[in-house]
């Protein structure tokens, strides 16, 4: 459990446009953005701006009709261990138990086996706090319990960057704001280079070193806001000033934002779903 | 829970005694309808004739036996069904080459119902076993095999990728996250081929051959025994039954996930 093993991940000039049948359509365009070694980057942007095609380019899940992604200054492609994805909802394998799951990548990368594997999953389990729910598969696991497992299984392999797609949405607002503490707990204790997206802006702000604002369709960065409140982070710096004019100055860009998405039809969230389907 | 106990709770369910209510009076009708004549109805055999045919048949080597050449039937149609139809069921799956190439044929094949299939494999087949295991087996291949292609199709994307990020090779995603995931499928495809096999071997006895469970049914209608009809009917449903139970507790022997909520 190191501190400090984080990547610098970097997307130059990254584009990426849907051959549709209704036309192309371009849905990042020019992306440039640095995510520093050991910090925590926040993605915010209107719905349907392309946040979840920006994840799947990063991860490798898609290739980008445009620019690259460099990780500590090698050029990659194709998924890897090195970037790993918190899904929305949760994709963890429903046929493995909670132990299986966490295991999974350093077991099928023979990294770690026998009784160091599971001293490894066990010290993560207890971490997150299901060191009892080890033999459980996920459908016996709570919305919250599912999230820390699913962010157990990734941590496990201290991937160099952490890609997180709304991982708390879905979840109740009690649980979300407990995962939210649980999150930026383990985030301050274990570091490693985070891009979390979300659409909740307090959450955001909370958990930010930087947020970025991305515009809307086709998606590039609109502004970086520094977020430099101490850590470790407690609900009280919600009331503190600097953190009230970053909320405000993100709620007006963000505006802006949701306003052209809406003049461009409204229906542009829906479309990008359709879009998306039409691809997968 | 131990079984006595899980019996005797089974026993004082409301839902249970309702269900009895049902039977009884299902029975008592009957029989009435039989003893009275009624017009139409009167015309099947009453219970208490059948339960008389029954313990007659029961202690009949040949009783025994139609259900041994039905079940043989069955059987070997049935597992030469699982052997061919789920590796290619995965093959088709995993491959867009394969699928492409085999799936057309499957497509036009699949829609003749197994029963249209008669006559063309008594002429095909050496022997009147042979086509019949062969009916038998299509029965369940085309169903077996669709179901596992569907299965694979429907897999969440997201378990594909997490699984490729975590480092997975071409191999761990078939056999650690396709396989598993699919196996539902499998089983369902399973539960429903046991089903339409037992429908089609009937069909093809009563046609084509002069042994198993279809004939001893056909039997009685020929030779005027109405109560062995009945007697028939029931064993097949019996029959029918037992091997889709039997599938089904084997299905959940392989996907504990599935059972444990």
């Amino acid at each position: 459990m190191s501190v400090g093993i984080g990547g610098r991940l970097e997307a130059r000039n990254l584009a990426k446009t849907y051959e549709l049948k209704s036309g192309p359509r371009e849905v990042i365009s020019d992306f440039n953005l640095t995510l520093e070694p050991d910090t925590l980057t926040v993605v915010m942007g209107p719905s349907g701006c392309g946040k979840s095609a920006l994840i799947n380019l990063l991860a490798g899940y898609e290739d980008p009709t445009g620019g690259e992604i460099y990780l500590d200054g090698k050029r990659v492609q194709g998924p890897g261990p090195d970037r790993l994805v918190v899904f929305q909802e949760t994709a963890l394998f429903p046929w493995l138990t909670t132990f299986e799951n966490v295991a999974y990548g350093p077991k099928i990368r023979k990294e770690l086996k026998g009784a160091n594997l599971e001293r490894t999953v066990l010290d993560l389990l207890k971490l997150v706090g299901l060191e009892e729910f080890r033999d459980k598969y996920p459908s016996q696991l709570s919305g919250g319990m599912q999230r820390r497992a699913e962010l157990a299984r990734a941590l496990i392999n201290q991937p160099q960057a952490t890609l997180l797609d709304e991982p708390f949405r879905g979840l109740d607002a009690l649980t979300r704001s407990l995962m939210r503490d649980y999150y930026l707990d383990l985030f301050e204790k274990r570091k490693g280079t985070h891009l979390f997206v979300t659409a909740e802006l307090d959450e955001g702000l909370t958990l930010a070193d930087s947020l970025v604002i991305v515009t809307n369709r086709p998606a590039t960065v609109k502004k970086i806001l520094k977020v430099d409140l101490p850590r470790p982070r407690v609900e009280a710096i919600r009331a503190e000033k600097e953190y009230l004019a970053l909320k405000a100055e993100a709620l007006e860009l963000l505006h802006e934002e949701a306003i052209k998405s809406f003049k461009a039809g409204g229906l542009n969230s829906a479309d990008f779903v359709g879009a998306y389907a039409a691809l997968a | 829970m131990p079984i006595t106990k899980r019996l005797t709770k089974a026993l004082k369910s409301v839902a249970l005694r309702r269900g009895l209510i049902s039977l009884a009076l299902f029975f008592i009708s009957w029989e009435l309808c039989a003893r009275f004549q009624v017009p139409i109805l009167g015309a099947i055999p009453a219970p208490t004739e059948v339960l008389a045919s029954l313990a007659h048949e029961i202690v009949s080597g040949y009783y025994w036996r139609s259900w041994g050449t039905s079940l043989a039937r069955i059987l070997t149609g049935f597992v030469i069904a699982q052997i061919l139809g789920v590796p290619l069921g995965l093959l088709l799956g995993f491959s867009r080459k394969a699928k492409e190439i085999v799936f057309p044929l499957i497509e036009i094949m699949r829609p003749v119902p197994p029963l249209a299939w008669v006559p063309v494999s008594v002429v095909f087949w050496p022997s009147a076993e042979m086509s019949m295991i062969f009916v038998t087996f299509l029965g369940a291949f085309f169903t077996v095999v669709l179901n596992i292609v569907e299965g694979i199709a429907a897999i969440d994307v997201r378990y594909l990728r997490a699984a490729a990020s975590l480092g997975s090779t071409r191999r761990d995603i078939f056999w650690r996250v396709m396989l598993p995931a699919s196996l539902p499928s499998v089983l369902v495809g399973m539960t429903v081929g046991m089903g339409i096999t037992w429908c089609v071997v009937v069909a093809a006895e009563m046609i084509a051959t002069n042994t198993g469970l279809g004939y001893l049914t056909w039997r009685g209608y020929v030779a005027g025994e109405f109560p062995l009809i009945v007697v028939g009917m029931l064993s097949i449903g019996l029959a029918g039954y037992l091997s889709s139970a039997l599938i089904r507790r084997i299905g959940l022997h392989f996907t504990p996930w599935l059972s444990s909520q």
